[in-house]
């Protein structure tokens, strides 16, 4: 009890009440400036070098200035640099408004808007602010890894955030009651995913800067070009095959149809789309369904010859697949292909003289090569073998790695140097038959592919680039005519690496000597396949597909939204269960005690809330006098492991034994 | 706004259920938790819809991940807030009186059954005095709540309410209870006032006026309400014991001071009357004086000691009040 001595002062010198504080404490700065640490990291490789280095060295000064209690830079220096940051931008990107210069305007507002946050609202903001930037770098990356690291951050945030609205202990526990939280919203965030209806196609058009860098073949081709892209080990595409995956040497995977040349380079020239399919489909089809990597370029591939359009896409007379806009995002067609059919037999005298123009002046050894064979040959076919048997007579090499050529690149490829890539057959072989007045044209695409095992879908990489010709007869129509084969069978058969002489430098994954690595290679790029497939590809038709197979008979916007309201409405259900599991659970010792009591109810004998044990049983004594002995040792009991002091189990154990035992 | 206030007052009363004061413990169970979003929690969710457009437009899947993760973050943090709050148990605590004038500090015991601590609870029975508490898992917390006392007399606990934004401010949940309790809220002492009326002419003419509490005049037993300062401490230094003696002064015994509500000016109406009393009262106490407190219907005989005092100015609190 207090004294009351000075009673009169201590009444008069109350403390005032606390109130809630909006001033930022240096502890939860320091919990935002760790957030965006982590929101700018990620992010770093996407935006321009001198951003990324003014924005680390705010981060630096603003850390420095938090660990050395210093004040804030005084406002005007802030707004100075956001002014000369906006302006660097505006010049970087030319433009204020894109998607990539949105980008790097929030990554400054986020960096500077550090150094005049004050007040526990700028704080929220700020964290605010993370999250969109976390979206933002999607713009970039939605690999695997990207959301491994969207996870950390968006936890680093959520603690951030805990720490503003009340300030923890200890790091370890807002990270843990972070994560905790996120790991409820999993739930949501499962079932959100799954039923929210997708809407395909951007809601306004998509700014002209979405564009992902090309890759890939490209529409012309250069001695050296495919060789170039043969090191790459990117994916290109990935095919999944209704039924087996067809044999290899089927695997002509066309791209563009080259038909220019200017004596180096060979280009593509502008295609005559077709109005509709020219030919049903036959009955030897493979049916597949292509999953392209962005290319940013206007084809699509398929293997030859398409029967089927993809949507929004057209078919040139050369059978080259055309879409409507560049493939700026992973897009994936079902394809149907008849590797049997004939094309061209009717081809118009316009296109077979195009396929039979060459620049004057250049390669004379190989328009005597040429004139040489038509007056040996004056039949077609025969001309063709005979330049096939050349190839394979001669001392040709198949290598990753051939020499430079000069200006009449042909003739040196075919008479000097002799060691080349498809791409030096392929345009070697089609110069020499135009020469000799045969139609006949390049095509570029890939070749093969590799089957996963784990998942069996085929993969077809850069490295899988090919170039080959196409000769045309009369009544047969375009012809296949693979140089590359001739030299190197294997090339065809097996694959790259089977076929290039040993020292070669082939992509480090495709070398028959590291077969482990390949194979934890198929295990990645399985993961990585069903990521795109089934999280990155979940459109609208995959969420239909989806939602058919877990048994849903017409999913619909109406039915997809009552299931989700339904479905997590069930979880909320779930989680509030979960989380009020602990009011329930009462002491057991309690809980045998009342049990007691209700037992003794029958006889209108219920504990009274203020009677204690020692009392209970001499009223059950007095009213029941046959309960006494059972009554009087389960009250003694009771007592005992209640006010004892020490809890023993034995006799815990009795006490409900007797409990249960006990009849009034 | 006076329309806004009427409302929220409707409100209340319905939450309540119209029951005020209510019997303790109270628990607030699940139907007596709100949970609404704050400022903060709107702003969240106009910056997921604007995320959300963006991932449609630029069909980011990961974008749709993103954004619901953070939609269910934000139905978690309900589930959180809600549950740092629902079954509160609430019983009353102490309440020590005051004068009027300042705060009254209602005691209000939280009795957190769950194994989990409960943080920043925000209460408060008076708008601009709230209190912010930390609840350890499966303990109990005494906050004192502060409410202004204005007036002298009973003064019951005015409806509590208990929010928490807790744990990352974007909704909020809140309960109200009104426990019944009330405080005692003595009259203000006077500002001005004149000199304790010693040697007036109830004193009956007095010689030992002025040195009244000085003349020793033997020892007793202590008691506990028995001011420290008139324990024999020199004695108890000597003896090896612990019992504690109190001096008893001659003054103390033979003569007390009378405060005598009659003997005050006419012109004073009774407020003014009951605080220059407590003035008094205090300035007596603060003396160590014997005093004595005559009130109309009421009489307190002369005595020492907090109990005296508490006694004393709980006769002016309750004057003519039942």
């Amino acid at each position: 009890m207090p004294t009351f001595t000075n009673a009169c002062k201590r009444w008069r010198s109350m403390a005032k009440p606390k109130t809630v504080s909006a001033v930022l404490t240096r502890h939860q700065t320091l919990w935002i400036v760790a957030a965006v640490i982590g929101v700018f990291l990620p992010l770093t490789p996407y935006l321009p070098f001198w951003l990324t280095t003014i924005c680390a060295l705010a981060l630096v000064w603003r850390g420095w200035l938090l660990w050395q209690r210093m004040p804030l830079p005084p406002g005007w220096l802030v707004n100075v640099t956001a002014m000369l940051g906006a302006l660097g931008i505006g010049m970087h990107f030319h433009t204020l408004l894109g998607k990539d210069s949105g980008v790097a305007l929030f990554a400054l507002l986020l960096a500077l808007k550090l150094f005049e946050m004050r007040s526990v609202r700028d704080g929220f903001f700020v964290t605010l602010l993370g999250y969109f930037l976390v979206l933002s770098q999607f713009f970039y990356t939605q690999s695997l890894a990207t959301a491994t690291t969207m996870i950390i951050t968006v936890v680093l945030i959520t603690a951030a955030m805990i720490n503003l609205n009340h300030e923890q202990a200890s790091p370890f526990k807002a990270l843990r009651l972070s994560a905790v939280m996120l790991l409820q919203a999993l739930p949501f965030m499962v079932l959100l995913f799954v039923l929210f209806p997708r809407i395909s196609g951007p809601l306004w058009g998509l700014p002209q800067d979405s564009a992902s860098a090309s890759s890939g073949l490209s529409d012309s081709m250069a001695p050296g070009s495919i060789s170039q892209l043969s090191l790459s080990d990117a994916i290109a595409f990935r095919a999944r095959f209704e039924g087996d995956v067809p044999e290899k040497p089927l695997l002509y995977w066309r791209g563009p149809v080259m038909n220019t040349f200017d004596g180096r380079t060979w280009f593509m020239t502008k295609p005559h789309l077709l109005e509709r399919l020219p030919q049903r489909p036959a009955k030897s089809s493979i049916d597949y369904e292509v999953t392209l990597e962005p290319n940013a370029r206007y084809w699509l591939f398929a293997i030859e010859f398409p029967t089927r359009l993809a949507p929004d896409s057209f078919i040139a007379d050369d059978r080259q697949l055309f879409t409507k806009n560049p493939v700026r995002a992973r897009l994936r067609y079902a394809m149907n292909s008849d590797p049997g059919m004939r094309i061209g037999i009717d081809e118009t005298a316009d296109s077979l003289r195009q396929a039979l123009d060459l620049p004057p002046k250049f390669n004379p050894r190989s328009r005597e090569l040429a004139a040489d064979l038509r007056a040996k040959y004056p039949r077609d076919g025969e001309l063709v073998e005979r330049m096939l048997a050349f190839y394979r007579k001669e001392a040709f090499t198949y290598t990753l790695s051939p020499p430079l050529l000069g200006r009449n690149s042909v003739d040196e490829f075919l008479f000097e140097t002799r060691r080349g890539f498809c791409e030096h057959f392929a345009s070697s072989f089609v110069f020499v038959m135009r020469a000799a007045g045969i139609p006949t044209r390049v095509v570029t695409g890939y070749q093969g592919g590799e089957t996963n095992p784990v998942d069996g879908y085929l993969v077809v990489r850069q490295s899988d680039a090919h170039a080959w010709a196409e000769v045309w007869l009369k009544d047969k129509g375009w012809i296949r005519v693979d140089p590359t084969a001739a030299i190197a069978p294997n090339r065809v058969e097996n694959n790259l690496a089977a076929a290039v002489p040993a020292g070669d430098p082939i992509p480090l994954f495709i070398r028959p000597e590291l077969s482990w690595l390949r194979d934890v290679r198929f295990r990645w790029d399985a993961l990585a396949n069903a990521w795109n497939q089934w999280v990155l590809g979940y459109d609208t038709e995959r969420q239909q597909q989806l939602l058919r197979a877990l048994g849903m008979r017409s999913p619909d916007w109406q039915s997809m939204t009552a299931t989700l309201a339904a479905l997590c409405g069930i979880v909320m259900l779930a989680l509030t269960a979960w989380t009020l599991r602990q009011w329930h659970r009462i002491d057991p010792l309690s809980r045998t005690w009342q049990r007691f009591s209700r037992k003794l109810g029958r006889r209108k004998l219920t504990r009274l809330p203020w009677e204690g044990p020692r009392d209970y049983a001499h009223r059950i004594a007095e009213v029941m006098p046959t309960l006494t002995a059972d009554a009087t040792a389960i009250c003694d009991l009771y007592a005992q492991l209640r006010y004892g002091g020490g809890f023993a189990a034995v006799n815990y154990r009795e006490l409900k034994r007797r409990v249960r035992a006990f009849r009034p | 706004m006076a329309l806004a206030e009427r409302i929220n007052q409707a409100f209340t009363n319905w939450a309540l259920r119209g029951r005020p004061p209510e019997p303790t413990p109270i628990i607030l169970t699940q139907r007596r938790v709100f949970v609404l979003p704050t400022r903060a929690g709107l702003a969240y969710f106009v910056a997921l819809v604007v995320m959300l457009i963006g991932a449609i437009n630029y069909t980011l899947s990961l974008g749709y991940a993103l954004v619901f993760l953070l939609g269910g973050l934000g139905v978690a943090t309900i589930l959180n807030t809600f549950r740092n709050l629902a079954h509160l148990r609430i019983t009353t605590g102490r309440c020590e009186p005051v004068f009027a004038g300042e705060a009254a500090r209602f005691g209000l015991v939280l009795h957190n059954l769950r194994n989990v601590e409960r943080l920043s609870l925000r209460l408060w029975a008076q708008k601009d005095a709230s209190i912010i508490i930390d609840i350890p898992a499966t303990d109990n917390f005494e906050a004192a709540l502060p409410v202004t006392a204005r007036q002298r007399g009973w003064l019951t606990l005015p409806q509590v309410t208990l929010e928490t934004t807790y744990p990352l401010g974007l909704v909020r949940a809140w309960s109200y209870a009104a426990p019944a309790q009330r405080c005692l809220v003595y009259p203000a002492p006077a500002r001005e006032a004149p000199p304790l009326p010693i040697g007036s002419g109830e004193q009956r003419g007095s010689r030992r006026q002025g040195s009244g509490s000085d003349d020793f005049a033997g020892l007793r037993d202590h008691q506990f309400s028995d001011p420290p300062r008139h324990v024999a401490w020199k004695i108890v230094a000597r003896q090896n014991n612990d019992t504690l003696l109190t001096k008893l002064f001659a003054g103390e015994n033979t003569q007390s001071l009378w405060l005598d509500w009659n003997a005050l000016p006419s012109t004073l109406d009774v407020e003014a009357r009951l605080s220059l009393l407590a003035r008094w009262v205090c300035d007596a106490h603060a003396a160590s004086l014997s005093y004595g407190l005559r009130l109309p219907q009421r009489t307190v005989k002369p005595g020492t000691g907090d109990a005296h005092f508490h006694q004393c100015l709980q006769a002016l609190a309750l004057h003519g009040q039942a």
